[in-house]
């Protein structure tokens, strides 16, 4: 099976190469043609993968492929690890890169750009992949920072906007943090373990939980703790969890489609990845866990209220992300990593439709994104509007629809857990549900209904867009709508994770689920008697009331509620703090370093310092030399003298 | 019989007054030429002196040796006078302090 995983790794390097460095022989039509057909072909390797693994019962792959250095006991390879977990995330990631690539075809049609947008999106894939099928830290971290360069390069794909400029180097600087603190965790790692390896890690789990990191004299954490929390700052960065969420919204000012890849269905979600692979880990720290917990719970809920503000579409999806990925955190906080991994897959498909099918509602709005200036959109875009409503059902969990399967199971498991935080993580979760209903319908109903709010010119231009655009649209709706029904009980409740999920016994709050779990068509009919599901029904009726039914309420509120909505778009001053107490700080603190480290000290003191040092005692030195031979030749016999002497005393 | 130390002391003063000369002369470039003769002088003369107490002839070949240098010299030194006082027309001590700094 080897040459299928390399294949399924590479194709996507070969195309992106292709597409990349020879942009100009090739063409439009080659560069897309070939990313195309490598991500297919990866794609279709790795739904085979996952195939053999669901029906032929084929064992765990797990082995170098390439050995790049051994020192002293220290091997860092690339290797593979394929197992239920990652077999999964391949398809998720080549599927939603797939139907991305098709859809880009429509999207970027008129940019400059195209050959190059090809090659990068391509190039993201074969990043995702090598992160999620890799078998050691180091690989890992590569996979990580590659999709990290790519999102780079995206965001700022628009290099002449000055907004774009701003936000991926923001984007950037924001990984950077988490970078830091998750490399640290893959020192400690190494340090307690001396492996990079994550079945050998694992197996030396017990020598972490033993040992002890020195803060200061006074102060020292269970390493286990230490290790966990700085692994798990990386997923934070990575994830975009609170307080490290602010690079994601401004991350829209990349274009659409990767907004729907990398920032919506499958980069963000790599630090959800990364904490359920190492659940072994995270399962021996009672408190990482709860950490891990109460950041998700404050994630889901504070993220999606300023969805509720926004007006920018694609921003309001954006919050959307963020507040699921909180979701998604919680669920590993309370060790329901499988229901994390669960709703990180239902999230990636309906996700990536709505960034996609609000990119649609872009291009018919000849790239206005304000949905002030929307509005009655559906009778114009019955594909989109259609595929819309998918996406947003299954958002808010709505009976029956992917979304639903996930997010019940997790509320469901986050109330079974006694873990310190779990009572404030389910209130977040629960209020969240209400939120998440609210702004999505009201990014709905002001999109697709009532009064067309834009101008004359772009009503009469008004029309669906073309198949490449659509197909898309409908082949994510029908996983998005649907799949939940198959894959809840063996994701869930069965053993589909067994080997690859660890659960210490104690921490099995999936199993409770599961014993009130009679079938998908139960869980459905026993949804409609519980609190969530009503929850989001009152979301989608306020929403109908204040935005459709009588948007002078929404006005009215809005004047009543001044301050809160100061608030709210003012994103809780995240990033007022950073621009003034970070930033300015930094620069302050950089500027005296330059000024009184650099240029007084080193510039002045040292390097002129010893050069006027070495003038000034030349100035005095030089009154010795009188010039005239009897002074040397006194200075000669004193020197001969005193040598004499102290040859005499010396003995 | 003389003493090495009687010999060693006439050496000294040999020398002292040789040193003197070097740092006492304010005049004249030819005496202090004269006061190094003197210095490699007395030195001879402890050659001399402990070759003959000592019984070891290396220290009389020594002072041939010296005794050649000491004339090549003075041959040297002063034909370097005579282009110093062609080039400055004078060869007074307190003249010559081009190595002033």
């Amino acid at each position: 099976m080897q040459p299928i995983y390399l294949t399924i790794a590479l194709a996507p390097l070969l195309a992106a190469m292709v597409a990349g460095l020879a942009g100009r022989v090739v063409g439009r039509a080659g560069a897309h043609s070939i990313t195309i057909l490598g991500v297919a072909v990866s794609c279709g390797l790795s739904l085979y993968v996952l195939w053999k693994f669901l029906f032929d019962g084929m064992a765990v792959f797990n082995g170098p492929v390439y050995t790049w250095l051994v020192s002293d006991g220290l091997r860092l390879e690339v290797g593979f690890l394929i197992d239920n977990l990652s077999a999964m995330m391949m398809v998720v990631v080549t599927f939603v890169s797939l139907m991305v690539h098709i859809y880009t075809i429509g999207y970027m049609h008129d940019d400059a750009g195209y050959q190059r947008f090809f090659s990068y999106i391509s190039l993201f894939t074969f990043s995702m992949l090598m992160l999620v099928m890799s078998n050691n830290f180091m690989q890992l971290f590569f996979g990580w920072e590659a999709v990290g360069v790519v999102s780079y390069l995206l965001i700022g794909f628009w290099y002449t906007r000055p907004t774009a400029i701003v936000a991926n180097l923001k984007a950037f600087l924001v990984n950077r943090v988490g970078d830091f603190g998750f490399v640290l965790g893959i020192a400690a790692v190494l340090k307690f373990t001396g492996s990079m390896d994550y079945a050998t890690v694992f197996a030396r789990s017990d020598q972490i939980v033993g040992g002890y990191v020195q803060i200061t004299d006074a102060i020292t954490w269970p390493a286990i703790t230490f290790t966990c929390i700085c692994l798990f700052i990386g997923a934070m960065g990575k994830s975009a969890q609170m307080p490290l969420h602010v690079w994601l919204p401004d991350s829209m000012e990349g274009p659409t489609p990767i907004s729907a890849l990398i920032h919506a269905a499958t980069m963000v979600t790599a630090g959800i990845f990364m904490v359920a692979r190492m659940s072994p880990l995270f399962e021996l720290s009672e408190t990482a866990l709860s950490v891990v917990l109460i950041i998700g719970a404050t994630t889901a809920l504070f993220m999606g209220l300023l969805g509720v503000v926004n007006n920018d579409i694609k921003r309001v999806v954006a919050y959307s992300t963020l507040s699921q990925l909180g979701y998604m955190t919680v669920a590993l906080g309370v060790s329901a990593y499988s229901a994390g991994i669960f709703h990180l897959m239902t999230h990636a498909f309906f996700k990536a439709l709505l960034f996609l099918a609000a990119g649609s509602v872009i291009m018919a709005m000849h790239h206005e994104q304000d949905m002030r200036r929307m509005g009655g959109l559906g009778k114009y875009l019955p594909i989109t509007y259609g595929t819309f409503l998918v996406g947003s059902l299954a958002l808010i969990g709505f009976p029956g629809t992917s979304g639903f399967f996930s997010k019940d199971a997790l509320i469901d498991a986050v109330h079974f857990s006694h873990r310190a935080g779990s009572g404030y993580a389910y209130f977040c979760v629960l209020s969240g549900v209400f939120i998440t209903a609210l702004y999505t319908f009201r990014m709905f109903f002001m999109t697709f209904h009532g009064k067309e709010r834009m101008d004359h010119h772009t009503q009469q231009h008004l029309h669906e867009s073309p198949w490449v655009v659509t197909l898309p649209l409908v082949l994510l709706a029908i996983p998005s709508a649907i799949v939940g029904w198959f894959t809840v009980k063996p994701m869930l409740f069965g053993d589909f994770f067994n080997g690859a999920i660890k659960v210490l016994p104690g921490h099995t709050v999936l199993v409770q689920v599961g014993e009130e779990f009679h079938g998908p068509s139960a869980f459905v009919f026993n949804a409609l008697q519980s609190v969530p599901v009503w929850l989001a029904f009152m979301g989608v009726g306020t929403a109908w009331m204040f935005f459709l039914r009588n948007p002078e309420w929404a006005k009215s509120a809005e004047r009543s509620f001044k301050w809160l909505q100061t608030i709210l778009l003012e994103k809780y001053g995240f990033d007022w703090f950073n621009e003034h107490v970070i930033v300015a700080g930094s620069r302050l603190l950089g500027g005296g370093l330059w000024r009184i480290g650099d240029q007084t000290l080193i510039d002045d003191g040292l390097v002129n310092g010893s050069a006027r040092a070495v003038g000034w005692l030349g100035s005095v030195m030089r009154y010795a030399q009188s010039g005239y031979l009897y002074h040397y030749a006194f200075a000669m016999i004193l020197g001969l003298a005193s040598l004499l002497l102290w040859l005499i005393w010396r003995t | 019989m003389i003493s090495l130390s009687a010999v060693l002391t006439l050496s000294g003063i040999l020398f002292a007054i040789a040193v003197a000369g070097v740092f006492l002369n304010r005049k004249n470039i030819i005496v202090l030429l004269m006061c190094i003769e003197l210095m490699l002088l007395a030195v001879n003369f402890n050659f001399v002196a402990f070759s003959r107490f000592l019984g070891d002839i290396n220290g009389q070949i020594f002072v041939f040796f010296i005794l050649t240098v000491a004339a090549a010299e003075a041959a040297i030194g002063l034909a370097i006078l005579v282009v110093l006082f062609r080039e400055r027309r004078s060869i007074n001590v307190e003249d010559l302090d081009t190595l002033q700094g």
